[in-house]
């Protein structure tokens, strides 16, 4: 069965918790338990924002330090912040200008050049799929995305994907 | 749908939910972090089921308590929502309540923030249940707090008597998968049966409603339903742990991680108050032991009237203070169980980024053009997004809603007293407040000769919670038209003699306006002055579309005196170390202009086509 813990953390505005409650769907047509975690109210005012999601048989809504197998980190400076939760030989994906470093990827730039900054949250997402350490496959995705966006934004998140999924390693 | 049906939730969704299956036909709320979604996604729901529930967003959680309750006394089933503080100015009608009773169920929910995480306190809803005489169920998890929405109602019909469901922050905001199944629609027939003796009860009879609370919440503690449950059946030993709410779901989430919940026996609490006498007996004859962990205050460690060999938050075992996540509640489970204690990890160095108004805020431009027209003005404000004035030290007191108008007229008469000169006082307060708690403080402070400015944030929103509409917007919960209060009208009907309306946007003009209501308040005539700063949310599709939008720059004029990133603080101003200037971040300018305005030497520009 499924067991998985994964910290989502960025500031306000970057679209955590737009990728946390896709992450949640995706488990719900795997048909996994999901419990998870955020942020809301004032810290959602440009302030750091993190989201704990867990998917297989849990209790606590929230993850502890040394215990995460995944963290998609949409902004640098956060890996600082909120690193700690990662465990040992966890992933690590970071959002960061300078994407050479393993695990890094320009999500920011790639989504600009998409001519949609907002969807750097889903080329990270992408970007991580690829590494198929995920819980989830990019095919479940693209279907949940279909479900619950429409239209123009539909069209941009799957190009958004696509970009992270083919990212260079 | 068909009749069941498997969705991700967040809790407040969960019991929104809740209230649908279980034919709950008035709801109300006044919007607070953590329990805004509640009413939100209600509507939400409502619509899917087309069903005839009336929702609304009182104008505070007073009425919204009373306008509930009135269901509930025809034979109906309702419900309130709110945060923790609400409840406090809903407090009348609740110790009221408790006496005449109900006759369909009610449930009171009241939505703590241990932590806190957005609130002034972090004070336990649980005991104003038992402050009131109610009984209050905790839940652990979404799921349960659905399910426990139709308990509590069942049980507050049975002893018809309000009944309260305590979430937290982190059941609120949890998601969690969740069945649903359709909600009831209600046939109940409404009607109004008269009883004086209870519905309108002088003392007298207050004092024989309060012997028949006492006697049913005697037979309601002893309910075999409502008693603590052991989870790990079969688990048996000399020390033991008892816990509710999210704390209860962090503890048995470690337990496990350590390998112990086949080792020690724990006990959910799924009703703190009213708590089973026979439990807290029964506990202590079985074991040596006992570790009752809670948020945030001991309110079931208090029921145990014996404590030698109870620990918790009151014996300081558990710390007194602050949110038990899963990390505090595996290092004090380690220091209970007598288990090697984790080397803490060192926590980073580095600072949390702070929340700040959004790029283009409105209110940005309002405390900018107070602070320029008022430098030495003490700023009394009040709790809303505008909080964060406190970035541009534009707001000084921050007590409860309502407050800063009050304190205002209080610092003045303070001072007046004494004969010698008042201070400029400058008072802020949001639109949505304003109707909340402000209109009472403002007829108090014009009947009682007070002098000070007032500046209502005027946003066309309660932007905070979620942009819930406001008296003034002249729009229902569901968007349906609704009748409109002008803030203008209603302050001048509190006697306010200088009352004027501007947009903060234009700062060189707001900031006269500003020290125009100053000499008002200080003349011979004075009085209180109003300045209502109406600018639309930016957040708000409509605000958005009202506002300007430039393409700004700097210029080589930028000396790099950072004045305007730390006196205007806006996050798309970005100081570069490296070029010793600032940049304007075009990702997150929403092209205002108004920076242009703040600079001291003009290095803030529009960009036009040649340049
Ligand atoms: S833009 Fe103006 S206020 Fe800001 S740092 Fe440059 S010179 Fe100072
Ligand atoms: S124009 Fe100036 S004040 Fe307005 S959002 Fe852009 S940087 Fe901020």
């Amino acid at each position: 069965m499924i067991k998985q813990q994964i910290v989502i953390s960025g500031v306000g505005g970057q679209g955590v918790l737009f990728i946390t409650r896709l992450l949640a769907e995706v488990a719900l047509e795997l048909t996994a338990p999901v419990l998870s975690s955020e942020t809301h109210g004032m810290a959602q005012r440009g302030g750091t924002v993190i989201s704990h999601l867990k998917v297989g048989l849990f209790y606590s809504p929230q993850i502890r330090t040394g215990q995460a197998d995944v963290m998609l980190a949409l902004r640098e400076e956060n890996v600082l912040l909120h690193g700690h939760f990662l465990r040992d030989q966890g992933l690590l994906v970071v959002n960061k200008a300078d994407s050479h470093d393993p695990g890094a990827i320009d999500a920011t730039g790639l989504a600009r050049e998409l001519g949609s900054v907002v969807s750097a949250n889903i080329v990270l997402l992408g970007f991580a799929l690829a590494s198929g350490k995920l819980f989830c496959d990019v095919d479940s995705i693209r279907t949940v995305l279909a479900r619950i966006l429409h239209g123009q934004r539909l069209e941009l998140s799957i190009k958004a994907l696509e970009l992270g999924v083919q990212a260079p390693k | 749908m068909s009749g069941l049906e498997q969705r991700i939730l967040m809790g407040n969704e969960a019991i929104a939910w809740g209230l649908l299956e279980s034919g709950c036909t008035v709801i109300t709320s006044y919007p607070g972090t953590p329990a805004s979604e509640i009413l939100g996604s209600l509507v939400r729901f409502r619509h899917e089921w087309d069903s005839a529930v009336h929702a609304e967003w009182s104008i505070n959680e007073k009425v919204a308590y009373e306008v509930a309750l009135a269901n509930s006394y025809l034979g109906a089933r309702s419900a309130v929502s709110m945060k923790q503080v609400g409840l406090n100015v809903a407090a009348d009608p609740l110790m009221s309540s408790a006496y005449t009773g109900v006759k369909g169920g009610f449930l009171v929910i009241s939505a703590d923030d241990p932590g806190p995480h957005s609130s002034q306190t972090e004070q336990d809803s649980r005991f104003m249940a038992m402050s009131a005489k109610i009984p209050v169920f905790d839940p652990a998890s979404p799921r349960q707090a659905k399910d426990m929405v139709g308990h509590a109602l069942n049980l507050s019909e049975q002893f018809e008597l309000p009944v309260m469901l305590r979430p937290t922050t982190r059941i609120c905001h949890a998601r969690q998968d969740v069945r649903i199944s359709k909600p009831k629609v209600s046939k109940r027939k409404l009607e109004f049966h008269r009883e004086p003796g209870r519905w309108a009860a002088t003392p007298k009879f207050r004092y024989l409603l309060h012997l028949q609370l006492n006697e049913k919440l005697k037979h309601l503690a002893s309910n075999p339903d409502l008693y603590p449950q052991l989870l790990n059946a079969g688990v048996d030993g000399d020390t033991c742990v008892v816990a509710s709410g999210v704390a209860l779901a962090n503890t048995r989430e470690v337990l496990e991680d350590l390998g112990l919940f086949e080792r020690v026996p724990l006990y959910q609490v799924t009703v703190p108050y009213p708590l089973n006498p026979d439990f807290a007996s029964q506990l202590l004859e079985n074991f040596r032991r006992i570790l009752v962990v809670e948020e945030t205050y001991p309110v079931t460690e208090l029921q145990f009237r014996q404590r030698d060999r109870v620990f918790g938050r009151l014996s300081g075992e558990v710390p007194d203070a602050g949110e038990l996540d899963p990390e505090r509640i595996e290092v004090l489970l380690r220091e209970f169980l007598r288990l090697p204690s984790i080397r803490p990890r060192p926590q980073p160095e580095v600072k949390e980024k702070r929340p700040t108004l959004c790029a283009g805020c409105p209110h940005r431009a309002a405390f900018f053009a107070i602070k320029r027209a008022l430098p030495k003005a003490i700023f009394p404000s009040d709790i809303g997004c505008y909080t964060l004035g406190l970035n541009l030290a534009a707001v000084d007191t921050v007590l409860c809603m309502g407050a800063g108008i009050s304190m205002a007229a209080g610092f003045y008469h303070a001072h007046n007293r004494t004969g010698e000169e008042t201070p400029r006082l400058a008072v802020t307060i949001g639109d949505s407040t304003f109707f909340h708690a402000g209109i009472p403080p403002l007829i108090n402070a014009v009947i009682h000769k007070a002098r000070f400015v007032l500046v209502i944030l005027d946003n066309s929103t309660t932007a905070m919670t979620g942009y819930q509409p406001t008296p003034q917007t002249g729009r229902d919960v569901d968007g349906s038209p609704a009748p409109a209060i002008s803030i203008q009208d209603m302050v001048k009907a509190c006697g306010v003699r200088f009352v004027r309306e501007a947009d903060p946007y234009e700062l060189k003009e707001f900031s006269a306006l500003i020290r125009e209501a100053d000499a008002f308040s200080r003349a011979a005539d004075g009085g209180v002055a109003v300045v209502i700063a109406r600018h639309p949310c930016l957040m708000d599709r409509s605000g958005r579309e009202a506002s300007p939008r430039q393409q700004l720059r700097t210029n080589e004029r930028c000396k790099g005196c950072r004045y305007c990133a730390d006196h205007f603080e806006c996050p798309a101003l970005v100081y570069s170390e490296d070029e010793d200037r600032v940049h304007i971040d075009s990702t997150s300018c929403v092209g205002c202009g108004v920076c242009a305005e703040v600079c001291p030497t003009g290095a803030i520009e529009e960009q036009t086509e040649e340049t």
